[in-house]
């Protein structure tokens, strides 16, 4: 008896949907199984992990702030990955947008209110999209592959990152310690009252939707698809492939900008040496658990927002240390990978040769 | 600025390039054969304190590093059954195991803070080891010498026996080897597994050799350097080796300007020139698209026979 | 055919999860205090003398305190959450032992008005933050005696992390005393960006020794620097706990930090509703810096020394700091005589002549 894999005429929607689905409600299992074998309670800490920031109000606000870079820099990722641009760098661009938002702050001075933080945004978003410029024109050029390329720019943005603030944005206030100044009250995100809810969440919940309009309704969401599907398609199709590249490229880059930016206007109000938290990378995970598709993001990122903030949680209760968030985000990853193959096939059992009498 | 002062430098120097030469010798072997596997820092994080775990319980720094290999390849094979058998998106496997193995090299870690072991250093009599000119060759650590050794074994393997050339072929034109009868899964397979044991030892290189002791995400980065510099390197091993001691130097560059004073170039610099060397040297790769120079046609792309 | 109904189950579930969250709510008898900390307890260094701090008052006050900790929270805007959550759980003083903590935690006092915070080795305070130091540049001047007399080269390494003031007052003490005992002493410093890298560590004594550094002493988080110490027969210090257990041979001493008695004293305080804001900066003389055995390398001669120092600075008759200070540039900064007041070492951004920095 064996085991053969069927090619289904069509992605299956049922298993694009209950995939992902059941690869957390797995990992779950299976984390509750490994803690017990741990030695520390299981099924509370897996509680703790998953449950505990829904059901836990006072918890909404800090899933919500972590799932809104997340949901924005997925998005952009997503977009890429349709049409097979693979930008493994939005850590990075995430990283320069701050940055950028950061130096266009101290440009205007101590000037804040509603102009000031749109310019600081706008600089995040073009900031982010020019560093994923320059994979792109990689790319295009010189025919250098976006994810290595992309992934290198990475570590360079890094040490920017610790140039600027350990040298010329140092804080002369701050001790010496490598760190901006914070940023005055005029120049934050406006909260939601009596929270900690900054505009950023709700332009990671609005995006989604401008998203799914792009790509299913627009000429441009069309031609991703088609040159994701296949270059000869696109060839036929009379769409530009090198343009598409640069396009979807710079769009994850301002997107993964665009948070940084967010984060740092509304949640951190500075940036250190640990301003890069692994969000970039986190998304990737997120654009795949949310099948690339908008709204599916808009899940995802709250599905490991909620393990980030679980993870934290878990750690005072049960004493679970906090490497734990990232296995189970990865368990997550691996089971949705591995899950993918039953979205495209079908699973037959044959019978043998010898078990039919032949 | 005498004698002595180079030869120290120069030990500084193998020390910070061998556990990048081991994990990019690894990956290099794996993307030849057409795999893109960017868990390299997770596995040779797994390699790390499997090592150190294993050296701990049995006071043999050889079995540990055994058990670095072991660990990092069994990490590895994670990724190769996701990628081989279910054709799962290679980058995306890659990032997790990652994440996955810094995650889980930290919780098998949790028991071993605090805790050391004796490094394990040159195997030579100490009048060899020790001596003021001659530790410069006998000075090191095993670990060393086998990851010298490996740069001609591989590129033997490579260039001169039938089953690399098979790797080589499976790594440029899959479909064909599967149709002359080749198993592209196995080789693929065996490939990603000696990527991960060479990871695994070059981790263990971090917990047994430089810092005897265990610390959470202790390979600080060093897997992507890893990365970088097997394509920095056009993946050709002879390029590798030098290119692993270039970065290294990069690396001690960085120390010694800041121990001697020197502040006209800030430190970052130093430490961005890897990624950025990286990136150039990619450029004039990619574009002159020379045989040999170039990365492997199906890098990254999942196997799909049509039978 | 199950008895349960999808109703009763779900009552069930929402009601156990009610209880999970409430239970620690309802165990009130002890009070609650809280830890973050920067690494593990098992580091044998920074955290792990923090932890030593907590246990003592467990020791003490167990019978009406409980305390409650979370390791390894990043000097990042993720520590804010884990505030809040030992906030909520009901710690009513809660300790953040890392510098990297004091944004995060003023922010999070001010949505706690009533749970006390203390904060270490910062300098923001609020009604309900206090701020807490130890004086370790004591223990620099103890060690930088030590390596004045025993380095051969005249050459001493300093690791530190970044030039921030307690680093820059520890390599300035360090300093100042090794030139007591030896006018010519030079200290090259490395600051690597980090307060734990072991494997950059370790290069960094590397290429420290190779400039000539006979000793080094480290104001990192990790032994590594010691374990290179030991291979290579050089001499090195410890930092934060006794670390002779990686390194018995080159381990001369360390720097101890106590913070028992001070965290008891602070417990006691938060019982007896006698808590206020206010900024601590103890040395030897109140025993949160204290010196660990000297091992066998150390000559008696220089354990007098070094026992001298100490004793200078528990009576008050010793202060590493007293003029003449000159700069790296060879200007008078401090006058003969003249002792530096707090306010300025808390500020300190430069170094005394005789330390070579790339900063």
């Amino acid at each position: 008896m064996r085991l053969k894999l069927e090619k289904r005429r069509e992605p299956s929607l049922a298993m694009l949907v209950a995939t992902p689905i059941a690869s957390v409600i797995l990992t779950m299992l299976i984390g509750i199984v490994v803690f017990d074998l741990l030695g520390i309670k299981g099924f509370k800490a897996v509680v703790d992990i998953f449950l505990s920031p829904l059901l836990a109000s006072y918890k909404w606000q800090d899933v919500a702030l972590k799932a809104a870079p997340l949901i924005i820099i997925a998005l952009g990722l997503s977009m890429g990955n349709r049409a097979q641009v693979w930008n493994i760098g939005a850590e990075g661009q995430y990283v320069i947008g701050a940055l950028c938002s950061a130096g266009m702050g101290m440009a205007l001075g101590q000037s804040g209110g509603f102009l000031v933080v749109l310019l600081m945004i706008a600089a995040g978003v073009v900031g982010g999209g020019l560093w994923a410029a320059v994979p792109a024109w990689l790319r295009t050029k010189y025919n250098v592959n976006e994810i290595l390329s992309s992934l290198m720019l990475t570590y360079v943005s890094f040490q920017v990152l610790g140039y600027l603030v350990g040298g010329p944005w140092k804080d002369p206030n701050g001790r010496n310690f490598p760190a901006t100044a914070p940023l005055a009250d005029a120049q934050t995100l406006p909260v939601w009252p009596e929270s900690t809810v900054h505009l950023g969440v709700l332009v990671a919940l609005i995006l989604p939707f401008v998203f799914w309009v792009i790509m299913a309704r627009s000429e441009f969401g069309y031609q991703v698809r088609v040159v994701g599907s296949s270059a000869t398609a696109a060839r036929h199709g009379g769409f530009d492939s090198k343009r598409t590249i640069w396009a979807t490229m710079i769009i994850g880059g301002a997107m993964a900008g665009l948070a940084g930016g967010l984060e740092f206007l509304g949640v951190l109000h500075k940036i250190d040496l640990g301003f890069a938290s692994g969000y970039g990378f986190t998304a990737i995970i997120v654009a795949f658990l949310g099948r690339l598709n908008p709204f599916g993001c808009l899940i995802a990122g709250i599905v490991l927002a909620v393990t980030y903030v679980g993870g934290q949680m878990a750690q005072s209760s049960v004493h679970i240390p906090n490497s734990t968030a990232g296995i189970f985000q990865a368990m997550m990853l691996f089971f949705i990978l591995a899950s993918d193959i039953l979205v495209r096939y079908r699973i037959r059992v044959i019978p043998s040769a010898k078990a039919a009498g032949v | 600025m005498g004698i002595d002062f180079i030869i120290a430098a120069i030990i500084t120097v193998v020390g910070l390039a061998t556990p990048i030469l081991l994990a990019g010798l690894g990956e290099l072997v794996v993307e030849k054969s057409g795999v893109l596997n960017l868990g390299v820092e997770g596995m040779m994080l797994v390699g790390a304190i499997s090592g150190f775990a294993v050296t701990v319980y049995t006071f043999n720094p050889w079995f540990g590093v055994l058990g670095a290999a072991a660990g990092g390849a069994l990490a590895s094979l994670l990724f190769g059954v996701l990628v081989l058998q279910l054709n799962s998106n290679q980058v995306a496997t890659g990032l997790a195991l990652t994440i996955f193995g810094t995650g889980i090299s930290s919780l098998m870690g949790l028991s071993f803070t605090g805790r050391i072991v004796v490094p394990f250093l040159s195997v030579f009599p100490d009048a060899l080891a020790k001596h003021e000119y001659l530790q410069l060759i006998f000075g090191y650590s095993p670990i060393v010498y086998f990851a010298l050794i490996m740069v001609p074994l591989t590129t033997w393997f490579l260039k001169s026996t039938r089953a690399g050339l098979i790797l080589r072929a499976v790594g440029e034109n899959d479909l064909s080897a599967h149709s002359i009868g080749y198993s592209v899964i196995k080789v693929r397979y065996a490939a990603i597994a000696f990527g991960g044991a060479m990871a695994g030892i070059g981790g263990c290189y971090f917990s047994m050799v430089i810092t005897p002791m265990w610390a959470e995400k202790m390979t600080a980065g060093r897997g992507w350097i890893a990365l970088a510099l097997v394509v920095f390197a056009g993946w050709r091993t002879g390029r590798l080796l030098a290119g692993a001691y270039f970065f290294g130097i990069l690396m001690a560059l960085e120390l010694y300007a800041k121990a001697s004073g020197f502040s006209f170039l800030p430190s970052q610099f130093w430490a961005a020139m890897p990624y950025a060397m990286t990136v150039v040297a990619l450029s004039f790769i990619s574009s002159r698209g020379s045989a040999g120079a170039n990365a492997p046609a199906c890098l990254g792309k999942p196997f799909l026979p049509s039978t | 055919m199950t008895m349960i109904s999808r109703r009763t189950l779900f009552k069930g579930a929402g009601a156990a999860t009610l209880a999970t969250l409430a239970s620690p709510a309802l165990a009130e008898d002890k009070v609650k205090v809280g830890f973050i900390f920067l690494g593990p307890i098992g580091d044998y260094g920074w955290t792990w003398a923090h932890n030593k701090g907590r246990e003592a008052i467990e020791a003490e006050l167990g019978d009406k305190v409980e305390t409650i900790y979370v390791e390894n929270v990043a000097e990042d805007a993720s520590a804010i959450p884990v505030l809040r959550d030992l906030a909520q759980q009901g710690c009513k003083l809660i300790f953040t032992t890392s510098y990297g903590y004091m944004d995060q935690t003023v922010q999070v006092a001010g949505e706690f008005p009533d749970v006390k915070f203390e904060h270490c080795t910062g300098f923001k305070r609020a009604d309900n933050v206090s701020t807490y130091n130890s004086k370790f540049h004591e223990g620099r001047a103890v060690l930088g005696t030590i390596a004045g007399k025993m380095s051969k080269s005249g050459v001493m390494g300093y690791l530190g992390s970044y030039k921030v003031p307690e680093v820059v007052l520890g390599v300035n003490a360090f300093a100042l005393a090794a030139q007591k005992q030896n006018p010519a002493a030079v200290v090259k410093l490395v600051l690597i960006d980090s307060w734990f890298d072991p494997p950059k560590e370790a290069a960094a004594t590397e290429t420290l020794i190779n400039l000539g550094c006979d000793i080094v002493t480290t104001h990192t988080d990790s032994p590594g620097p010691l374990q290179i110490l030991e291979q290579k027969g050089l001499h090195g210090f410890g930092q934060g706990a006794d670390m002779s257990a990686f390194a018995p041979n080159a381990h001369l001493t360390a720097i101890e930090d106590i913070w028992g008695p001070y965290y008891v004293e602070r417990t006691k305080a938060l019982l007896d509703g006698t808590w206020a804001s206010i900024d601590t900066w103890d040395g030897f003389k109140e025993g949160t810096v204290m010196i660990a055995p000297y091992s066998k390398d150390v000559p008696a001669d220089v354990a007098a020394l070094a026992d001298g120092v100490q004793a200078g600075y528990k009576d008050g008759s010793y202060d590493i700091f007293t003029g003449p200070i000159y700069d790296q540039d060879g200007a008078l900064k401090v006058k003969e005589g003249e002792v530096m007041a707090l306010g300025d070492l808390a500020v300190m951004d430069w170094f005394v002549k005789g330390v070579e920095s790339a900063s």
